[in-house]
């Protein structure tokens, strides 16, 4: 201000001055415009990225939402099914000769071509006709309607991924397969609904078969465990650190390595998982138990960091309003900061749970990568989760298998999206303004 | 000083001293925020503290009722009393201090819970209701002292926090007297406020004044002279001089005084 005083001399410079700012201005927008570019290139990217891995996903995976299946009369002969022999009996003979029936001019008395035949079929086939007798043995000498997977070859061919051009030594099926095949089909009994056994069977050998049930149930219990522990635990923890420790040296020491724990790779804790919880405790291998508890560990962190992120977003003014009153720290941290932090506490913790649902690496340490055909009973059963699964079906050699993993990836992205939706709309709805 | 004050209190009705500040001294780790400051603050009247920005006027207001005591580097030297007794000695509970002497922030702080909720929650923590109609009433009768009941009645239940910024100013007031304090700290009340909703609280004051001992934070002279009988003038954590409203903005004793008072320093 004291320039001003200084007087005419100073106005030359003044408009050099003003001819600086505008070329400089010039030079500023262009850096200005290039970062904006830039910004915009790199999100346009991202967005390219994630329609490729959805395209993809979906491309490959589209097909394992839908299963070939053949309808056939079964008679239930009384000769090869006897009651008192249950849940024995041949089961597999009665669809051969169903199938038989089918296709009449086929020669079965060589045992090769009866093998090939009965091929067609799944080999869960013969199990679902005996659940079904085993319910009702009055079905015994009846003729019954079945409609069961075919096997995955043929379930290739019919979805299109067997080329019939390729050359006959090169392909799976050959071509008298082919051709009984579109006999079967020229009858009508060939049909292409929407695969429920994908989430209703456990896993299998065959991929026509095999379904996410037991990784399903297992993730839920495995989550379930997780959220049971570090829930409580992180937010105590949390709690206690934000507000009731003193500050000092232990507790800095305590919350730079609460954050390098979040740090941590999580194969790292899976190790841990191995040695403490099934090395020491005894805890049963490949239970969702055990991969619960190693989740908890990886998500507490998460946890905390995000409580002790919404307990500070939680305006001074109101905690004085409350010590004002002459509540005490207690009831000012649970009656007032608590629950004005609870929405962004909620938000940290689905997106952690998020983050151990789709955990893989501390899973496979403690054998929840096992082959198992049955889903578990409970979090003590040895199981699967979705990312193990998701492993599994990628290394099995099975054509059936490479768009069952799409599909996995698919039901465990949907799973992802979904609770982040929860934790958005959680803290949409719940978030206050001052 | 004392003699000052017992000439000053001609006039007007004042009974006994409320609180007794001796010696007060704060510091901030190494800093320190208040040297030496000792005063009486009489019941029933209207204190003002005033001064210019950082000289410890909100933080001796503070120390009236241990708010200080929530800040770790936070230490309080001296003696304060209230009633004569030692509102610092270990066997006091800040808590139950903080019943006694209620304070009201700068920036209106309603909890978000609804008006009822928030008249009610000083008395539910203390158990000051024995049923559902008792407290009722306490709700009723704190928005009535805090003059906001003709404005509320019909929407109790509605947040606190939809309030005009002018009308949740006065519930926290409200919330303030729920409790039943004897004193009642009041922290730059308006300067968050438009000057109708000061009005409204300024005439308030007034009346509260019949009830409490009010000690009132105020950048505003105006304010201190129009709600105030007694004012004290805090520099750079000194207690410049204190006094009668009327004394102090007239014939201030101290040349700071006067030049605070004049708009030459602050």
């Amino acid at each position: 201000m004291a320039d001003l005083t200084a007087g005419p001399e100073k106005t030359p410079k003044q408009g050099n001055a003003a001819d600086a700012v505008r070329a400089s201005l010039t030079r500023r927008n262009r850096k200005q415009k290039l970062l904006q570019g830039l910004g915009l290139g790199a999100i346009g990217f991202a967005f390219l990225m994630l329609f490729i891995l959805v395209a993809s996903l979906v491309s490959s995976g589209y097909q394992a939402f839908t299963q070939t299946k053949i309808t056939l009369e079964v008679y239930v002969d009384p000769e090869e099914i006897k009651p008192e022999k249950l849940p024995r009996g041949g089961f597999k003979d009665v669809l051969q000769a169903s199938l038989s029936e089918l296709l009449p001019e086929v020669d079965t008395s060589d045992r090769a071509t009866r093998k090939a035949l009965a091929g067609i079929l799944s080999n869960g086939a013969q199990f679902d006709l005996r659940d079904r007798v085993v319910a009702d043995p009055s079905l015994i000498g009846q003729t019954i309607t079945l409609t069961v997977p075919v096997s995955d070859p043929y379930d290739q061919l019919n979805k299109g991924t067997i080329d019939r051009d390729t050359p006959e030594q090169n392909r799976r099926l050959k071509d008298h397969e082919i051709a009984w095949f579109d006999q079967l089909k020229a009858k009508g009994v060939i049909s292409k609904p929407l695969n429920t056994g994908l989430i209703t069977n456990a896993d299998s050998r065959f991929p026509e078969l095999a379904g996410l049930k037991g990784a399903l149930i297992g993730s839920f219990w495995a989550l379930f465990v997780c959220f049971a522990i570090s829930f409580p635990l992180g937010i105590g923890a949390a709690i206690y650190l934000e507000e009731f420790a003193p500050r000092n040296k232990i507790s800095d020491f305590i919350e730079v390595n609460i954050n390098n724990l979040a740090a941590v790779p999580s194969v790292v804790f899976g190790l841990l998982a191995l040695a403490v919880f099934i090395g020491w405790f005894g805890l049963p291998r490949s239970a969702p138990f055990v991969g619960g508890l190693t989740l908890a560990l990886m998500t507490m962190p998460t946890i905390i960091i995000a409580t002790r992120a919404a307990l500070k977003a939680v305006p001074p003014s109101i905690r004085e309003a409350a010590l004002g009153i002459g509540a005490s720290k207690h009831q000012v941290v649970f009656g007032h900061v608590l629950p004005l932090a609870m929405p962004g506490i909620l938000t940290g913790t689905i997106i952690g749970l998020a983050q151990a649902l789709g955990e893989t690496a501390p899973l496979l340490l403690i054998g929840m990568n096992a082959f198992i055909t049955s889903a578990p009973d409970g979090p003590f059963d040895s199981a699967t989760a979705l990312p193990t699964q998701i492993f599994i079906w990628a290394d099995s050699p099975e054509r059936g298998f490479v768009s069952r993993t799409s599909a996995a990836i698919l039901v465990l992205l949907g799973f992802l999206v979904t609770m982040n939706a929860i934790a958005i709309y959680l803290r949409n709805k719940f978030e206050r303004s001052w | 000083m004392m003699n000052d004050m017992s000439k000053i209190e001609q006039g007007i009705a004042v009974d006994a001293v409320k609180i007794q500040a001796r010696g007060v001294q704060v510091f901030y780790g190494e800093k320190q925020a208040i040297k030496d400051v000792s005063v009486e603050i009489l019941d029933k009247t209207v204190t003002a503290f005033i001064g210019p920005s950082g000289c410890g006027k909100s933080t001796f207001l503070r120390c009236l009722n241990r708010m200080n005591d929530t800040i770790d580097i936070c230490r309080v030297n001296g003696d304060i009393r209230l009633d004569g007794e030692d509102i610092y000695d270990p066997a006091i509970d800040p808590v139950q201090l903080r019943a006694k002497v209620g304070m009201v922030f700068q920036k209106p702080n309603p909890f978000p819970k609804s008006i009822y909720d928030n008249v009610a929650y000083g008395p539910r923590i203390h158990g000051l209701a024995r049923s559902k109609a008792d407290l009722d009433e306490i709700v009723e009768r704190s928005l009535r002292r805090g003059a906001i009941w003709d404005e509320v009645k019909d929407r109790l239940h509605e947040p606190g926090t939809g309030l005009s910024g002018g009308q949740q100013q006065r519930l926290c007031i409200a919330r303030a007297v729920a409790t039943e304090p004897e004193v009642l700290l009041m922290d730059e009340p308006c300067s968050a406020l438009d000057p109708i909703a000061t009005a409204q609280v300024e005439e308030l004051i007034d009346e509260l004044r019949l009830n409490y001992s009010v000690v009132i934070v105020t950048h505003s002279m105006q304010q201190a002279a129009r709600v105030s009988q007694k004012t004290a003038f805090f520099h750079l954590g000194n207690l410049v001089e204190y006094g009668d409203t009327g004394q102090i903005f007239t014939n201030p004793e101290d040349p700071r005084t006067e030049s605070y008072i004049t708009g030459r320093i602050g």
